[in-house]
């Protein structure tokens, strides 16, 4: 092209300092690009709020009124929690069908390509997704508090739960975009997604006391990360002690990302 | 980098996927400045070599430089360098073309300012300046193709990739995108590309390279590769397979290569096509056979597969279509 006059300096190569800062940058300009689509496509932010919100109707109204008789606060009060971690575990798959349909129509092939941090196309989809869990929450928390949800302890601890669950989504969108990087196809990809979620949303706390399940799945449900993190997000609202849930909890999500996150970049720089 | 230098230099690559070899030892070298076609069938590996030289794959073994970086060691140095269209058009839907082209500018590392004044240009240079500020999805498919290659040249890369950059584009957005390749060329730019079109390569590339099943088969200048393989292919549809079976024994006779047949056409190629044909019909009409369809062309990439390897053109796909003999000879 050369009748063009626009002169365009050498792109520079990055060290040390400059290679951390690059680094952030292109993650916010991928995370940037994960967003525009959130707002371009409105029906995928419309679908994840519409989940939790039918699960917050249907289990007050509908199942709620069997199980209340064994709590000790009223059931929108115990259901909340469980409704603020399931959401970020059903959100998870968006991670994963993201990544997929990169995958599949050769963007990724493009970024990989281009002298960008190995790391941003990761982290800006899971940062992305982070922040459409940060919008989906709050207009859940909207939809709660309408049907009598309310918190016992203050506004602090509240977030501070939310803060925490917030966490737990984002490390669980490490191991979804592992997943949809491994499967390569959106469709796939979701089908891929939903026999890890079910048992770690089902059989947990996050509707119903585990209780009454049978002692074999109460082994489980009493210790996977869905249960701790939901009755760590009720002792912080609903009051009682909070340290053991919160610290076992953390405990998981920091697990979750040393095992997801390292498997999850090296698929990605092995995909195609 | 001057003219006549080593733009890009590979030796001895190989890489394969299961038991599936996509490059067997593949060696070529490209010119600074020029533009060197992989010229191959589907599943040839030319795109496996092209992923490879620009980083997005690691060679099992061999070599491979561009601009004196070796791809796996200095991955990093040669991604600043390179540009790279794809088979696919690799662009996001949701984005306007405007976003994508910006998109890339970020990520290539490009300074601030300079991005969005080259994302116009780029944009009226292709025809989208109108579509800049649409998302993708409402792009036609050859709307998008163009954007891909533009994104490819946001950052003014010295080395340019296009993995059969015409394939699915209109002859207008076809002859537009060659034209821009040529000026490229002429500031310098290095091109690989890759095609199944010869008459693709012979416009395009200064040198070229068959590739078959990962290796290179044949290299040179087009006008010596088509010395090599005949100019002109002449084709004569008898109307019935007996009359086409007496035509081929006439013509067994004098053709430099024994004639092709395929059902009632026979295939001959020559280096003096209108010579050659009037002496082919000369002897076909004193045995009283009449050819009832005539066909004179440049050879397609079909052609010079089969002088080359005895087979045809087809993509590798199973055991049994490696080993079935070629179709000409049932």
């Amino acid at each position: 092209m050369s009748q063009t006059a626009i002169a365009i300096p050498p792109p520079t190569e990055r060290h040390g300092l400059r290679r951390l800062g690059g680094a952030v940058s292109d993650t916010i300009a991928m995370a940037g690009r994960n967003l525009i689509t959130y707002r371009r496509v409105p029906q995928l932010l419309v679908f994840s709020t519409i989940q939790p919100v039918i699960f917050v109707l249907l289990f007050r109204y509908v199942f709620g009124g069997a199980v209340s008789s064994s709590l000790s606060v009223p059931y929108v009060d115990y259901l909340m929690p469980g409704i603020f971690v399931q959401l970020t575990v059903f959100g998870a798959i968006g991670t994963a069908i993201g990544l997929a349909t990169d995958l599949k129509s050769g963007l990724l092939e493009r970024f990989r390509s281009l002298p960008m941090a190995r790391s941003g196309v990761l982290a800006g989809r899971t940062i992305a997704d982070l922040a459409r869990n940060v919008f989906v929450m709050a207009l859940v928390s909207v939809v709660g508090f309408a049907v009598g949800f309310r918190v016992h302890t203050n506004a602090l601890l509240f977030l501070a739960g939310i803060a925490l669950v917030l966490m737990f989504a984002y490390a669980l969108s490490w191991v979804f975009a592992f997943v949809g990087l491994a499967v390569g196809d959106p469709e796939t990809a979701q089908a891929a997604a939903f026999p890890i979620i079910a048992p770690l949303v089902f059989a947990s706390s996050a509707f119903v006391p585990v209780e009454t399940m049978p002692g074999w799945l109460q082994a489980f449900a009493d210790y996977q990360p869905v249960s701790v993190t939901a009755s760590a997000v009720r002792a912080l609202v609903l009051g009682g002690p909070t340290t053991s849930y919160v610290l076992q909890s953390l405990a998981w999500i920091a697990g979750i990302i040393i095992l997801s996150a390292p498997i999850a970049v090296r698929r990605y720089r092995r995909a195609l | 980098m001057a003219k006549g230098d080593s733009a890009i230099t590979v030796e001895g690559l190989t890489k394969r996927f299961g038991s599936v070899v996509a490059l067997d030892g593949i060696d070529f070298g490209v010119t600074t400045g020029t533009v060197f076609g992989l010229l191959g069938p589907n599943g040839a590996g030319k795109t496996t070599a092209i992923r490879v030289l620009t980083t997005i794959l690691t060679p099992d073994g061999g070599r491979a430089e561009v601009l004196g970086h070796d791809v796996v060691r200095e991955a990093e140095a040669v991604r600043y360098r390179i540009g790279l269209a794809g088979q696919f058009a690799a662009v996001d839907p949701n984005l306007t073309g405007h976003e994508n082209l910006r998109l890339v500018g970020r990520l290539a590392q490009m300074p601030r300012g300079s991005i969005r004044p080259r994302s116009e240009e780029l944009l009226e240079r292709f025809g989208l300046a109108d579509a800049a500020d649409r998302p993708v999805r409402t792009y036609s498919g050859g709307m998008r193709r163009r954007l891909d290659v533009a994104a490819a040249l946001v950052q003014r890369p010295p080395v340019l990739f296009l993995d059969e950059p015409t394939t699915g584009l209109d002859l207008h957005s076809r002859n537009a995108l060659w034209a821009m390749i040529r000026e490229l060329v002429a500031d310098g730019t290095t091109v690989l590309l890759t095609t199944q079109y010869l008459e693709e390569a012979d416009r395009l590339a200064h040198r070229i390279a068959v590739v078959d099943v990962g290796r290179v088969i044949a290299e040179g200048t087009p006008s010596e590769l088509k010395a090599r393989l005949g100019h002109t292919v002449i084709e004569i549809g008898m109307s019935q397979e007996a009359d086409a079976l007496r035509a081929q024994a006439v013509l067994s006779g004098f053709a430099s290569g024994s004639p092709d047949r395929e059902g009632t056409t026979i295939r001959l190629a020559s280096g003096d096509g209108p010579r050659f044909l009037m002496e082919v019909l000369r002897s076909l009409d004193a045995q009283g056979l009449a050819p009832a369809t005539l066909g004179v062309r440049e050879p397609s990439l079909d052609d010079v597969f089969l002088t080359l390897t005895g087979r045809h053109a087809e993509p590798v796909a199973s055991p049994e279509k490696q080993a079935a003999p070629i179709r000409g000879a049932r």
